[in-house]
């Protein structure tokens, strides 16, 4: 097909960053860091997804507007899975850790190199008040990627994204 | 190349079996937030599985996940019995999880180095979901041994009784050996010293008597084939959600 303004990569990642986490919606996929890769030749645009856990059930959602929306830019597009890459909450932007605070949700830890100690989970600001003096409550909340902790400061709970 | 095979399997049925039963938890969990844990937890370890399967369909021609989960014999099952038991009460299941999920910890730590790169991958991923189910275990074991004499002797009678089925996680087949010579796993042996280090470690620091190592007594059977009865009932149940609802996504 012969476009006459051809699309650039630059444009299927503008086109990406529109499509939001279902689970957190002021962040983008790429925000996320959950695209690995763009693949574009003139027919057609290879998408690399790296899902967060293994088995997310938002996964099929997301391949899903992940198609649809850069379709719309009028090239056809395949969502590859891509199981080589291993991701970590600690390839999310600072920006995008400054979004989900603010949103209300502690963002993750940093944990050097996958070594996940309770200490380093200990270390976790409450999104309302910013004090520390905060407590576990949980590892698990409402969706697979969040923790329930409490702050004794503002006597609140909040959730925390798991750093892993 | 069975060997892979096999353990890729039996890990996958462990994950499906296990994530199944503690799904049962949804909604009558003893307080809300273990509702939400224990499902989490069925969750990920169903996510776990359909990877397992995943690989057995790309790298060995194996049919299509859902197949795999869904349509196999009772006998074509390689979990081990601790994951087929009913959920019983809190104590067991909570236990249960205690003793499965620090083998599954391991276990896909060593997993993660090895040979086989599709596996090693997915091992990768994997471990860091499984500390979190390690973590949650570990709080409520050390919680409940420090409550009322009541719910330490509790605990300890659930540790009493799962104990010998934990010891057939370790149960090993004849398959293994090439696991072990060509890099693939370290092998049941290795991983049983570890966890019994592991878990005797927590349960001590709760007070908890650890039960001695009988192999005799291992409840063995679930890697080839032979299983409890509780097994076919839970099969039964899930074909029949996934043929009444075909769409389901899991
Ligand atoms: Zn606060």
């Amino acid at each position: 097909m012969d476009h006459s303004i051809a699309i650039t990569e630059q444009d299927i990642w503008l086109a990406l960053e529109r499509v939001k986490d279902p689970e957190i919606p002021v962040l983008s996929l790429v925000d996320m860091a959950m695209i690995s890769k763009v693949e574009l030749t003139n027919e057609k645009c290879v998408i690399h997804f790296t899902p967060t856990f293994v088995g997310c059930p938002a996964l099929d959602m997301m391949k899903r507007d992940i198609k649809t929306e850069v379709e719309l830019l009028g090239i056809a597009t395949e969502v590859v899975l891509d199981m080589n890459n291993t991701w970590s909450s600690d390839k999310m932007s600072t920006e995008a850790k400054t979004k989900l605070e603010k949103f209300g949700i502690a963002p993750p830890v940093t944990i050097d190199d996958s070594e996940l100690t309770q200490e380093a989970l200990d270390r976790v600001r409450c999104p309302h008040c910013h004090s520390t003096d905060t407590t576990l409550r949980s590892a698990f909340g409402s969706t697979l990627c969040r923790a329930i902790r409490f702050c004794f400061a503002c006597k609140q709970g909040f959730e925390q994204f798991k750093p892993i | 190349m069975s060997g892979i095979k096999d353990l890729l399997f039996k890990m996958a049925d462990d994950a499906l079996i296990i994530g199944h039963r503690n799904s049962e938890w949804t909604g009558i969990g003893p307080v809300l937030e273990e509702d939400l844990a224990f499902s989490s937890m069925a969750q990920d370890k169903i996510g776990h599985a359909f990877a397992l399967y995943t690989i057995l369909h790309e790298s060995f021609g194996e049919a299509e996940p859902d197949t795999l989960a869904f349509k196999r014999t009772e006998k074509e099952f390689k979990c081990c019995q601790l994951v087929e038991l009913p959920i019983g009460e809190y104590d067991f299941s909570l236990m249960r999880h205690f003793l499965f999920d620090h083998a599954e910890s391991l276990r896909y730590e060593m997993l993660a180095n090895s040979s086989f790169q599709p596996l090693a991958q997915v091992a990768k991923k994997v471990k860091g979901e499984i500390k979190y189910h390690v973590m949650h275990a570990d709080s409520w074991i050390k919680q409940l041994s420090n409550g009322t004499e009541e719910s330490k002797a509790r605990m300890q009678s659930a540790l009493n009784f799962a104990f010998p089925y934990a010891l057939g996680i370790f149960e090993t087949v004849d398959s293994e050996k090439e696991l072990i010579d060509s890099n693939v796993f370290l092998g049941e042996a290795e991983l049983q010293k570890r966890w019994l280090e592991n878990v005797s470690a927590i349960l001590q620091g709760a007070g908890l008597t650890v039960p001695a190592v009988d192999p005799s007594k291992a409840v063995n059977g679930g890697r080839k084939g032979f299983h409890s009865e509780y097994l076919q009932p839970l099969l039964t149940e899930m074909c029949e959600v996934v043929n009444t609802d075909p769409d389901a996504e899991w």
